[in-house]
């Protein structure tokens, strides 16, 4: 995991394909909905582009998580503009609506194969679990790296809203809410950036 | 104008969609359904399963299938067009003020409380998708013995080749590949 802060790339038109491929895969592969979007973000920027840092992809989704609208669109937007302006949030947000227009237009026309397939059921269920693989690897490693910065009041914070999150199923934009106020107040100093 | 008053309606959603993909589906009902009467309730019905199914975020995959459904090709390019314009303009927002003011005491504060609250969110969506992967529900089994010993192993792979470093579509796409070789030989059931 990278901690430096990179460089922006160069705007040229190899840079705009990459972000527009980049954008329309992880849209495309977004398999479950919502936090799914952290390891593709992660593997593709910050593992293989090294255009953001594991600080960013989070400080993106919390954004994008505490914001109207779907998390993969709106991270689309702040990646974009934060990478290349709004020439980047504009290719970046096209690439994230294609996907679900060409599948969709498509299945529109034989929706009752699409949901009565065997086949497509098996290969979904098999994605499933791939996906489920995605996300626990990354939530053990981000809280891996949290245990290790061994301080007191974020940890505090990723306990209490684990477990209102999982066991008591508080409101995700609540918790998220509170969290952020709870920053406010008391996590401004510079050891918890 | 039936483009137009779909852009604006699904414009409308996606400002008040807070909280992701999944808080779309009441508002989508409550426009498409009830007001408009465009669909009817067993064809939203449709478009809550084909989200699901389909890869895609699931709002987007609603927008688009909804208007699809409602006025072909051009319905499905102006309700998605209408649903993402509100995050244009409060993402753009947003990533201004993060970018000018994310190193001054406030902001910074925000953002080093959402970050842990992120990481929790991620660890406690894991366990809802680890019940969905291996007992196939997305909250706590009532029945433990429903467990899918097929899935877990398609789980058990996956997280090798993850931590291996392999890249996240091939690992994806090997996954629905195995879930239908376990599956046709009878190890997976759906």
């Amino acid at each position: 995991m990278k901690e430096q802060r990179h460089e922006r790339p160069d705007k040229n038109l190899r840079f705009f394909w990459t972000l527009f491929k980049s954008t329309f895969m992880i849209s495309a592969f977004t398999i479950g909905g919502g936090f799914i979007i952290i390891p593709l973000l992660r593997a593709k920027y910050v593992d293989e582009y090294q255009w953001i840092t594991d600080k960013d992809a989070l400080d993106m989704v919390a954004i994008a998580q505490s914001m109207p609208g779907v998390v993969a669109v709106n991270s689309a937007v702040i990646l974009g503009y934060r990478m290349a302006g709004i020439a980047g949030t504009l290719i970046a947000l096209v690439a994230t609506v294609l996907p679900p227009l060409i599948t969709l237009t498509v299945i529109s026309y034989c929706y009752d194969y699409f949901v009565q397939s065997h086949v497509i059921r098996l290969i979904l269920r098999g994605m499933q679990c791939g996906a489920t693989a995605l996300i626990v690897n990354v939530g053990i490693d981000l809280l891996v790296k949290q245990i290790k910065k061994q301080l007191l009041l974020p940890l505090l914070i990723i306990l209490t809203t684990f477990i209102g999150s999982a066991f008591f199923n508080f409101n995700v934009m609540l918790l998220v809410i509170i969290d952020g106020l709870i920053g406010l107040l008391v996590l401004r100093a510079a050891k918890y950036n | 104008m039936i483009y137009g008053l779909l852009f604006f309606e699904f414009c409308k959603i996606g400002i008040f969609c807070v909280g992701g993909g999944y808080a779309s589906m009441p508002l989508i009902r409550a426009s498409v359904v009830d007001t408009y009467h465009w669909l009817s309730m067993s064809e939203f019905v449709d478009i809550f399963t084909i989200s699901q199914m389909t890869p895609g975020p699931i709002g987007i995959n609603a927008a688009t299938f909804a208007g699809t459904k409602i006025a072909g090709l051009g319905g499905a390019v102006c309700a998605t067009a209408g649903f993402v314009t509100p995050s244009l303009f409060i993402g753009i927002l947003l990533s201004k003020l993060v970018l000018k003011y994310g190193d001054i005491g406030p902001i910074r504060g925000v953002l080093n409380g959402l970050r842990p609250a992120v990481v929790a969110l991620i660890c406690s969506a894991s366990i809802g998708f680890i019940f969905l992967a291996l007992w196939n529900t997305e909250t706590m089994p009532h029945d433990f013995s429903n467990f899918s010993a097929g899935c877990l192993g398609i789980l058990i792979l996956a997280l090798i080749a993850v931590r291996k470093k392999k890249s996240v579509i091939q690992i994806l796409l090997g996954s629905g590949v195995l879930g239908l070789i376990l599956g046709l030989t009878g190890m997976i059931t759906v």
